[in-house]
């Protein structure tokens, strides 16, 4: 062979700083989510007043979402809606995800009958129809937003709780745990020092997964009216109401909250995914 | 057939926070690989063994970037390339039976690689017939699934998958470690037979006796670098080149069992000049300024400059 | 003295015996080799001296006294996979101190370095970590240790050098050492007694030619 330049075989993948790109994501989706939840207390409930001088206008820069039919500022009212489900849905999630955590340490734990009857129950929950069970429970508990809440904390626990359990028994079984209890490790230092590691994060990253579903379902829920109050300004009510008015050329009225409603749970699911690979020191290095 | 020369593989990683480093983990690799014979790579692990193996597959990860050249039939081997030779032209045995699909008839899997291969249904039947029959796997071996089958089976069926590929280059990537002596005497000599069906070889391990059960020629890896290419014959006979490979050789328990103290230096901190330099009883001042060349002393490729003596 | 007695264990009462009838010893300060076929149960064998497992049958005692349950047990095993044995999100100077902290100067003799200590499992190779997993081993309070193919992942060299450490120290500490290995050149070299499986009793074969 000759002295030429050897050819690259692989050059030097030009990539920007991954982990900067990751940071920079979290930050943005937790500024932008944070905007939404605390703008109700900036903007005000001027909005949400009637003026009938300036019925049913379509986005204008005075009205970037428009008005609807009484004249009511669009984005005002989205965003009010936007914020108390980002509330009730950051609750019921919050709830769920300790059900998830509750029960899914004790099956992984306790292990015998105990994770016979969580694994039992899990199974059960995913038999059932999701919108179906939301809507029996939601209605035993008497609607509202109260019932929306226990609902939606009720309903969305069992995958969770599967993986927590998983995770849970994988590292019980493993070596190093065995080994641990050889070197005169007591149970609960075990649990606190080999368990919390590998399961928190687990937790946290399927905690704002579950975000997105709770908010959907508390839109579905009060969609079809039985959720929160019609009087609140929820984002499924708005969308709701806006249903009368697409057909007569209005579409603001249902694409804009709706546009938010996505950006919103978008922001949750981008949230999540960087997070979960940011706390894993193998995919950290990526 | 493979010609791999001055390979250098550098991992960008990252330290606390938002700072990256390139980490330059294999430097200045060189293997040659002709049809019909064995070569064995060995070397202490962290020594870039199967990072080579990686790179000839071109399966190494996203953050990894490749220098050098490599050569397969004269042609360079481009991702593109690695991508459409892997599991035809070049097939991998791999480490366990862990690497079998747990939920398909091992003779499905073994006949889904002869089919990849360009055979006909019934062609890749009788291919992993007369394979699984060479092999002495029982004929209902075929219908087992991976957890079904022995260790010592598992191993065949492994060598099977690069028989039925008619693959010119096979890698075995550690096919031996924790095997009873008479399963690994078994796959080494299945590879041999390969080789001796016009196949090249390379065999990655860490057991250097494994290694000279059935090696042609033996490539000994140290931080990254070739540090000696040398006939399997030398060894026996006390024709070493390198104070490293001598050193590998007399602390096998059945010679002196006496190693040279120290570790293999890190990526992060590779000294100037030659990598053996902080652990080598021959070391001198003129080692240390710069990496000494691969050059040919006595029959053999070695890394050092006092090879002569 | 480390004894098993009638050793008798299988899964569940429905599944067959992995370990029928075995009955060993190793002395302070002795190195002994086991070697066995495959499928002989080599491992749930070193499992139950370590007390990973129970025996169903038969006992496993120190100085004639069972090993404790919860306390740090007097008997520890280093596994063939250091991978698996270290929480991979812990640092390595935390899984050092897990058990009694090792002395420096104990580190020195296994060659580990003091930059490894703030790194995470896979940032280390397979033989920087076996020397981990064996230095967590080696303190005041461990009286035997079993091996368990301890050095099958590493080079020649590697396993030289762990291994001149290891012994040095269980000489020096009168540590009882099992090793086993299908490595049958290693064991040769290394122990001064070999327990063979295979063979119908447990007879004792003296091997002369043992490493300083």
């Amino acid at each position: 062979m000759t002295t030429l330049a050897p050819p690259q075989i692989r050059a030097p993948k030009k990539q920007s700083n991954r982990r900067q790109q990751t940071l920079w994501t979290i930050g943005l989706c937790a500024f932008f989510l944070a905007a939404v939840i605390f703008s109700t207390w900036v903007i005000g409930d001027a909005g949400l007043n009637p003026v009938l001088t300036q019925r049913n206008q379509s986005p204008s820069l005075a009205h970037p979402f428009g008005t609807d039919w009484l004249g009511r500022d669009m984005l005002t009212r989205s965003l009010h809606g936007m914020s108390l489900s980002l509330r009730v849905g950051l609750l019921a999630a919050t709830a769920s995800a300790a059900i998830a955590a509750l029960l899914g340490l004790a099956a992984g734990t306790l292990g015998g009958w105990v994770d016979a009857v969580i694994c039992w129950i899990i199974d059960v929950c995913f038999s059932l129809p999701h919108l179906v069970l939301l809507i029996l429970i939601a209605f035993a508990v008497g609607g509202g937003t109260r019932g929306v809440i226990i609902a939606v904390a009720l309903t969305h626990w069992p995958s969770l709780a599967r993986v927590v359990r998983a995770e849970v028994l994988q590292v019980n079984s493993s070596d190093y745990v065995q080994l641990s209890h050889r070197l005169g490790r007591s149970p609960a230092w075990v649990a606190r020092h080999h368990m919390v590691p590998h399961v928190v994060p687990q937790l946290l990253v399927g905690l704002i997964l579950l975000f997105p579903h709770a908010i959907l379902h508390e839109a579905a829920l009060s969609f079809i009216g039985i959720g929160i109050s019609p009087h609140l300004p929820a984002i499924g009510i708005i969308l709701a109401e806006s249903m009368r008015h697409l057909s007569t050329g209005y579409w603001w009225l249902g694409v804009m909250p709706g546009l938010l409603l996505l950006l919103s749970v978008k922001a949750f699911d981008w949230l999540g995914e960087n997070l979960r690979a940011l706390l894993d020191p193998r995919t950290s290095q990526g | 057939m493979l010609s791999v020369s001055n390979l250098s593989v550098t991992f960008s990683q990252y330290e606390k926070g938002l700072r990256r480093k390139q980490l330059t983990v294999i430097t200045d690799l060189d293997l040659e690989v002709q049809a019909g014979e064995v070569v064995a790579v060995v070397g202490a692990s962290g020594s870039g063994k199967s990072l080579l193996a990686h790179a000839i597959l071109g399966i190494l990860p996203e953050n990894a970037a490749v220098g050098g050249t490599m050569l397969f039939h004269g042609q360079p081997l481009t991702p593109e390339r690695c991508q459409q030779l892997r599991g035809k032209a070049i097939a991998l045995v791999p480490q366990s039976v862990g690497y079998l699909d747990p939920l398909m008839r091992v003779g499905q899997q073994v006949q889904r690689v002869a089919q990849l291969n360009g055979l006909s249904k019934p062609a890749a039947r009788t291919a992993v017939k007369q394979t699984f029959q060479r092999y002495d796997l029982p004929p209902q071996a075929d219908r087992c699934y991976p957890f079904q089958v022995s260790g010592g089976m598992a191993r065949r069926v492994l060598v099977s998958t690069a028989v039925v590929s008619q693959a010119d280059l096979v890698i075995a990537d550690e096919p031996t470690p924790g095997l009873h002596p008479d399963v690994v005497t078994e796959t080494l000599n299945h590879l041999r037979e390969l080789a001796q069906e016009g196949r090249g070889v390379i065999l990655i391990t860490h057991d250097i006796g494994a290694a000279l059960l059935v090696a042609d020629r033996v490539a000994v890896f140290y931080a990254g670098t070739t540090a000696e290419i040398a006939s399997a014959q030398d060894f026996a006979s006390g024709n070493l080149r390198h104070p490293y490979t001598q050193a590998l050789w007399r602390s096998l328990p059945q010679n002196d069992f006496v190693p040279v103290p120290g570790t293999q230096p890190s990526p992060e901190a590779l000294p100037v000049g030659c990598l053996f330099s902080d652990r080598c009883p021959w070391v001198t001042e003129a080692c240390l300024p710069e990496r000494p060349a691969l050059r040919a002393v006595r029959r053999g490729l070695v890394r050092c400059i006092h090879a002569d003596r | 003295m480390l004894t098993g007695e009638g050793l008798w264990f299988r899964y569940a009462p429905q599944l067959p015996w992995v370990i029928q009838a075995q009955t060993l010893a190793v002395e302070p300060g002795e190195v002994v080799g086991l070697m066995a076929p495959s499928g002989f149960g080599k491992t749930t064998l070193a499992k139950l001296l370590a007390g990973y497992l129970a025996p169903t049958k038969g006992r496993v005692s120190v100085d004639s006294q069972p090993l404790p349950r919860r306390r740090y047990c007097p008997v520890q095993l280093v596994f063939q996979n250091p991978e698996l044995a270290v929480n991979p999100r812990w640092r390595i100077d935390q899984i050092l101190r897990e058990g009694h902290p090792p002395q420096m100067h104990q580190l020195d003799a296994l060659g580990i370095h003091s930059g490894w200590l703030t790194r995470y499992p896979h940032e280390l190779s397979g033989g920087e970590l076996q020397r981990i997993a064996i230095a967590r081993t080696l303190n005041s309070q461990t009286r035997y240790l079993i091996a368990d193919e301890m050095t099958a992942m590493l080079d020649a060299n590697t396993q030289a050098l762990i291994w001149q450490a290891v012994l040095d120290y269980t000489r020096a500490h009168q540590i009882g050492v099992l090793v086993v290995s299908h490595d049958w050149p290693l064991v040769r070299r290394l122990c001064d007694r070999i327990l063979d499986l295979a063979a119908d009793q447990d007879h004792c074969t003296l091997v002369s030619g043992v490493a300083e």
